[in-house]
């Protein structure tokens, strides 16, 4: 589902095969299980993390179909996904997401939890689908969503628009970083990144943790916005 | 004081009165709260768009203190209403459009950013905080939604701290004309989304605007509910406000 390789001091996650490596339980626990190891491993390292995947997805979100055969899954998949984000947050290293395929809801929110992204230009789309496919979006995606995206037309048609972003409109909204000719120069431009940095010492992952304050402070939970105003017995 | 039409699946609330200025009256409030209500328990609600307009030279000229400014209790009145309407309009189940027609100014520029969109006439009318003008203090609630609407920090300088008074084009020019981006800082800073000629031509753009809205065809609900969790600090800042008694202080009455 997923691999960890070292290429010089850079780790490179991939999710593998050409499926739409959807977040279920199990791709979460190998992507979690990954982002451990490089942490035990960067320790003494000057290292960088980057996540990237096989064919024509990032990651299409998560596993719907398995939540509607199982609902109890629902949760389960959040939590894992609360905790890989909440990992990746933390990392005392830098961490780049070459997107070389679509990258669809908590897809997006997984591209999204990286200090950097590189997305190919020629194909594949950012897209929060929620409000296409009539899912809630936890206050935590939004918190997320908020640190990116600075621009408050470009919140709103990315979120109550759910617009098909492409890598060139993507740069133009300050989401995506650079955008690349194909899925091969777009990994290669993230590794001649993640090679250009030089970060000595441990307080780079302090640093972020305190910069996506606002993300930590709500990630703990999946409760959205109306659960909170409507039970505080508010007359709204 | 407000009218309420429908045009093939765009609901269009109208601030009545060629001559007048619209004023923000604990009545006049409850008007529009009421109206907005109506359109919430209309069974069309959720496939539909509301337009906010209003005649005449002023979209609405902020509170009204003709009973005079030192009546603190009314003033948190209309504050406490003010807040309500906010609250109605962040969780209704449907995309909303102000289609500024005029003037709008302090409570009244708040009003026009809590709409997902803003259309104004190019060539006449001001969006203006007056508040520091008129010696008057910005609420924490107003405050939030400023912050979440305007990305820029000097546009919200410029807003808040100058009391600007922007014409059209110079609220669109800060950050965002229609779906282009301040590009590689990120942080667009924009009030307006598009800048039209003329009233009549301003509501037709936000009638558009409606129709293409509700071709996408997504359902009004789950909307309302992403709205909330986007403008989020500002329905906790306006519970907080209602349950606290420090609000009550902060908003200048003498409890």
């Amino acid at each position: 589902m997923c691999t960890l390789e070292k290429r010089g001091r850079l780790f490179v996650l991939t999710l593998t095969g050409d499926g739409e490596h959807r977040l279920s339980p199990a791709i979460l626990d190998a992507i979690g299980s990954a982002v451990r190891r490089v942490r035990a491993e960067s320790s003494s390292s000057n290292s960088v993390l980057i996540t990237t995947s096989e064919g024509k997805f990032f990651s299409n979100g998560y596993d719907l179909d398995l939540g509607k055969s199982d609902p109890s899954l629902f949760p389960v998949m959040s939590a894992k996904l609360r905790s890989v984000v909440a990992d990746l947050i933390s990392l005392p290293i830098p961490t780049i997401a070459a997107v070389t395929g679509h990258a669809s809801a908590a897809g997006f929110i997984l591209a999204m939890s990286h200090d950097y992204i590189l997305m190919r230009r020629d194909r594949g789309f950012l897209y929060m689908s929620e409000l296409d496919i009539g899912l809630r979006m936890p206050a935590w995606f939004m918190a997320l969503i908020r640190t990116r995206i600075g621009s408050p037309a470009a919140r709103r048609d990315v979120v109550l628009t759910a617009k098909k972003l492409t890598a060139t409109e993507a740069v133009e909204m300050g989401i995506v970083d650079s955008a690349h000719g194909s899925a091969a120069e777009t990994v290669e431009a993230a590794v001649k990144l993640g090679e250009e940095m030089n970060l000595e010492g441990h307080v780079y992952g302090r640093i972020r943790e305190m910069a996506m304050r606002e993300v930590l402070d709500v990630i703990g939970f999946d409760e959205t916005v109306s659960d909170v105003v409507r039970n505080s017995g508010s007359k709204l | 004081m407000c009218t309420l039409e429908k045009r093939g699946r765009v609901f269009i609330l109208k601030l009545t009165g060629d001559g007048d200025e619209h004023r923000l009256s604990p009545a006049v409030i409850d008007e529009i709260n009421s109206t907005v209500r109506r359109v919430r328990s209309d069974p069309s609600a959720s496939r539909s768009v509301l337009v906010t307009t209003a005649e005449g030279k002023f979209f609405s000229n902020g509170y009204d203190f003709s009973a005079g400014r030192s009546d603190l209790s009314l003033l948190h009145l209309m504050h406490a209403k003010l807040r309500a309407l906010f609250a109605n309009l962040i969780t209704l189940p449907l995309p909303t459009i102000a289609a500024v027609t005029g003037h709008a100014s302090a409570a009244a520029f708040c009003l026009v950013m809590c709409h997902d969109y803003v259309l104004m006439r190019r060539d006449r009318g001001f969006l203006y905080m007056t508040e520091l003008d008129l010696d008057l203090e910005i609420p924490a609630w107003a405050m939030s939604l400023i912050r979440l609407k305007i990305g820029s920090p000097a546009a919200r300088r410029a807003v808040v701290m100058t009391s600007a008074k922007l014409t059209a084009v110079e609220a669109a020019e800060k950050g965002i004309v229609g779906g282009a981006y301040d590009g590689a800082a990120g942080a667009g800073g924009g009030i307006v989304d598009g800048a039209n000629d003329g009233a009549a031509e301003t509501v037709e753009a936000a009638v558009r605007l409606g129709e293409d809205l509700v071709s996408r065809g997504f359902d009004g609900h789950v909307y309302g509910r992403m709205r909330e969790i986007l403008l989020k600090e500002v329905l906790d800042e306006i519970v907080s406000c209602d349950t606290s008694s420090a609000c009550v202080r902060n908003n200048a009455s003498r409890l």
